[in-house]
């Protein structure tokens, strides 16, 4: 096959996005009780930039005492924001989404900052994504009786809310929103590499007049999320992350009323059949995997292409791949940005080595990469099996493991031979083979002929180890409320 | 040449290829990156006129431009081409004497391309005869849409036997073609029967050339030149009237095929109005401020 000549390109000049309109503090304290607080401990910790390896600003570390005040005060703001009017809670969500859309551009250039996604990306998915969820649980907060005809919905009390790293801001609006538009309240806790959007959003909350109390916002590691998680008057938990911490969670809470949803790991089959679309497919087979690094719970990072289509699959996502940009998250033609911290940059280079190790046959696209900062460059891994570790365990970063099948029953046998059940992708221009697909994939969300799409009013979750609980759409409320 | 495996055309799916299409408009092109932008559209634009009303007058003044676009612009290229009727071809081919500039003729019973093969055998080789360097001709949409692809087959081989050196661009004419999937049908078809440049219209029928139509047949372009190490070239024509569309095709070029194609003998863009444009857009990049389009000569 002859070669395309894809690397010695006309090269785009640095197109930078500004970021002298952004305000950032140099330290950032508690958001509890309305109001920006030292917490106990006193100590700080750096956030740091995973392009440059600069420190941004400091945060804060909540301690046991910080946790309480902030799980007081929801307590305490439970009583009167729960009983304030549906419409009352619903102007204000409202007026969050707004103010988000209004600052979209200095949350997004935070966004790439903090967490070293292409500012593509965060201006075009993370920050609209985020509003949109506050604007569609701001429109149910007076509709909870319709959306459960026959039942009275109430709120469950205060959520106790963790979230990871991969897309800050938008995993803190998928988890505040349905809370406090069911009439709950809020400690929620972001992950210590990106916290800078949570507490600009814990500005913004603060700005928008929200009732003290009802959204709280502690920063720190693991020891403060299991504050969190132990505190006994949080009447409920979210998390999202990976399964070994949700299996924690599910340990901690058990014998307690603590309710829960947890959005864990995945393993998603990403599943080309030979009448597929090809040239659509393959750039499905980069969005799948290539997003935001990898970086993503519902990552189609198993990859199956039919063995008549195998080569010119492979052949053309080697082609693409040399065409993707990888650099800084700034510049506005960055298709892949920064690793977001040393030790996930040393995870997926551990499993990178197993690969090899295992005798998986690599291929990397060729980038220049700077010497700061966390990179990885797009990786495929072929030549693997079920049996390999890169094809069993989450490595969440931009590392494929590609396998080809024969028979569709085939191909759903191994789509279903992983402990995570979150994601999966087919790609065929059949449509009664997609309706097969979706029934006999054990997966909470199945994409045809598309991958990573994200919508407010659809629900997402997992089965198996991928967790349990939706969140997003109609069943995103039932997670917050009880039923009497 | 041989007719192509038509079981084996890629299926081609609309959302996408709107889909990538909208990231390529979303790179940035600025400063160095856009000034070879600007000066690579120039290079590349078949200056067109295709009227009823054309006239001799019309023609010489259209070429006297192509060769002088903006004469208080420093070395700036000239366009690739001019495109005329064959009648025309004459009268382009005396004025552009001289310069680098190749005359291309639209052929073939243009643009609706109904009449009988001989017809359209003898327009060809009556433009290439009055001197034409390249022959633009229409494919038999009706045939194709009525599921007569051999006919469309032997008709575009026919057309470039007789065409003799001239190279052979063939036009689809995708605003009639419906689909997507029919694009690149059309495309291998033509691609396999011989043509040396594939082009979305004729320009006078809207839709003339969009993105998604060009980057399907980008595609037919690569997949041809990966089996058979054979570079057809492509042509996008009608509705490409500003730099930034140029820009934005450009990128969609540079990301499909890369290299080898970001030059005239490969790519061109069929057009009346882009040039001035983008002689504003350069005038700009060197001045830092706009200039009213007064400036630029209309011809």
């Amino acid at each position: 096959m002859s070669k395309l000549n894809l690397s010695k390109t006309w090269n785009y000049a640095a197109a930078t996005e500004s970021t002298n309109h952004i305000l950032l503090k140099e330290k950032y304290d508690l958001f509890i009780n309305g109001e920006f607080v030292k917490s106990n401990s006193k100590k700080y910790f750096d956030t740091i930039n995973p392009a440059t390896d600069e420190v941004i600003a400091k945060i804060s570390e909540a301690n046991k005492k910080d946790i309480d005040l902030a799980v007081k005060s929801a307590k305490i703001a439970f009583r009167r924001w729960s009983k304030l009017k549906a419409k009352e809670r619903g102007k204000y969500i409202f007026r969050i989404a707004r103010m988000i859309q209004e600052r979209a551009k200095e949350f997004a250039v935070i966004e790439s900052m903090d967490g070293g996604k292409p500012i593509r990306e965060s201006r075009d998915v993370d920050i609209p994504l985020a509003a949109n969820h506050f604007f569609y649980y701001a429109g149910w907060a007076d509709k909870l009786e319709y959306a459960f005809p026959n039942k009275t919905p109430k709120p469950l009390g205060v959520a106790g809310q963790i979230i990871p790293w991969n897309f800050p801001l938008l995993m803190a609006a998928w988890k505040i929103a349905p809370a406090i538009a069911c009439g709950n309240t809020v400690v929620l806790k972001p992950a210590e590499t990106t916290s800078l959007t949570a507490l600009k959003l814990a500005e913004i909350i603060q700005e928008s007049g929200l009732p003290k109390g009802v959204v709280n916002i502690v920063t720190g590691a693991g020891n403060t999320g299991a504050e969190i998680v132990n505190h006994p008057d949080i009447d409920k938990i979210a998390f999202t992350g990976s399964t070994n911490v949700g299996k924690l969670i599910q340990k901690s809470i058990s014998g307690t009323k603590k309710k829960s949803t947890l959005e864990l790991g995945g393993k998603g089959a990403n599943i080309i059949f030979e009448d597929a679309a090809i040239d659509q497919a393959v750039e499905g087979i980069v969005n799948a995997i290539f997003f935001n690094q990898g970086h993503v719970c519902c990552a189609g990072s198993r990859l199956f292409v039919q063995e008549s289509v195998a080569n010119i699959v492979i052949e053309k996502l080697k082609d693409r791949m040399s065409s993707l940009i990888v650099g800084n998250p700034l510049d506005k033609n960055t298709d892949i940005g920064a690793i977001n911290s040393k030790e996930q940059l040393a995870t997926i280079n551990k499993y990178i080595k197993i690969g090899q190790e295992e005798g998986g046959e690599i291929y990397q696209s060729k980038c220049s990469i700077s010497k700061k900062g966390n990179w990885c460059p797009p990786t495929l891994f072929l030549n693997v099996s079920q049996s390999h570790t890169i094809v069993q365990e989450e490595i969440f970063g931009p590392v494929l493991a590609i396998q080809t099948f024969r028979t569709i029953d085939e191909v759903i046998e191994k789509a279903n031979n992983t402990p995570f059940g979150l994601s999966a992708g087919v790609w065929t221009e059949k449509g009664s083979k997609i309706f097969k697909l979706t029934q006999e994939l054990n997966a909470g969300v199945v994409w045809a002929n598309t991958y990573n799409k994200f919508d407010p009013t659809s629900p997402f979750g997992g089965f198996k180890e991928s967790g349990f609980g939706r969140e997003g759409g109609l069943h995103g409320l039932k997670a917050y409320l009880k039923f009497e | 040449m041989s007719f192509p495996d038509l079981l084996k055309i890629p299926k081609i799916d609309k959302l996408g290829v709107q889909e990538i299409v909208n990231r390529f408009c979303k790179r940035s092109i600025k400063t160095s990156a856009k000034k070879h932008g600007l000066h690579l559209a120039l290079s590349m634009i078949d200056l067109t006129t295709l009227e009823g009303k054309d006239t001799t007058d019309k023609v010489r003044r259209l070429c006297y431009k192509a060769s002088h676009l903006h004469n208080s612009l420093q070395g700036l290229p000239n366009v690739a081409a001019v495109c005329v009727y064959p009648t025309l071809v004459r009268v382009a081919k005396k004025e552009l004497e001289g310069t680098k500039i190749n005359v291309a003729s639209v052929a073939t019973a243009f643009p609706s391309g109904q009449s009988t093969l001989d017809v359209k055998l003898s327009d060809t080789k009556f433009a290439v005869n009055e001197g034409a360097d390249e022959v633009d001709m229409v494919i038999s949409r009706g045939k194709f849409l009525a599921g007569e692809y051999n006919f469309v087959y032997d008709e575009i081989a026919a057309v470039k036997e007789a065409c003799g050196k001239a190279h052979l661009k063939v036009i689809l004419e995708t605003g009639e073609l419906d689909t997507l999937d029919n694009v690149r049908k059309a495309s291998d078809i033509a691609i396999y029967a011989g043509a040396d440049f594939i082009k979305t219209s004729t320009g006078k029928i809207s839709p003339a050339a969009t993105m998604p139509v060009t980057f399907v047949m980008l595609n037919a372009i690569k997949d041809y030149y990966k089996k058979t190490g054979i570079k057809i070239g492509m042509k996008p024509a009608g509705g490409i009237s500003t730099a930034k569309i140029a820009l934005q095709y450009l990128v969609m070029l540079n990301e499909t095929l890369g290299y080898d194609w970001m030059n005239k003998d490969l790519f061109r863009f069929g057009a009346s109005s882009l040039a001035n444009d983008v002689l504003m857009q350069l005038q700009k990049q060197e001045s830092g401020y706009y200039q009213s389009l007064d400036y630029f000569s209309k011809d």
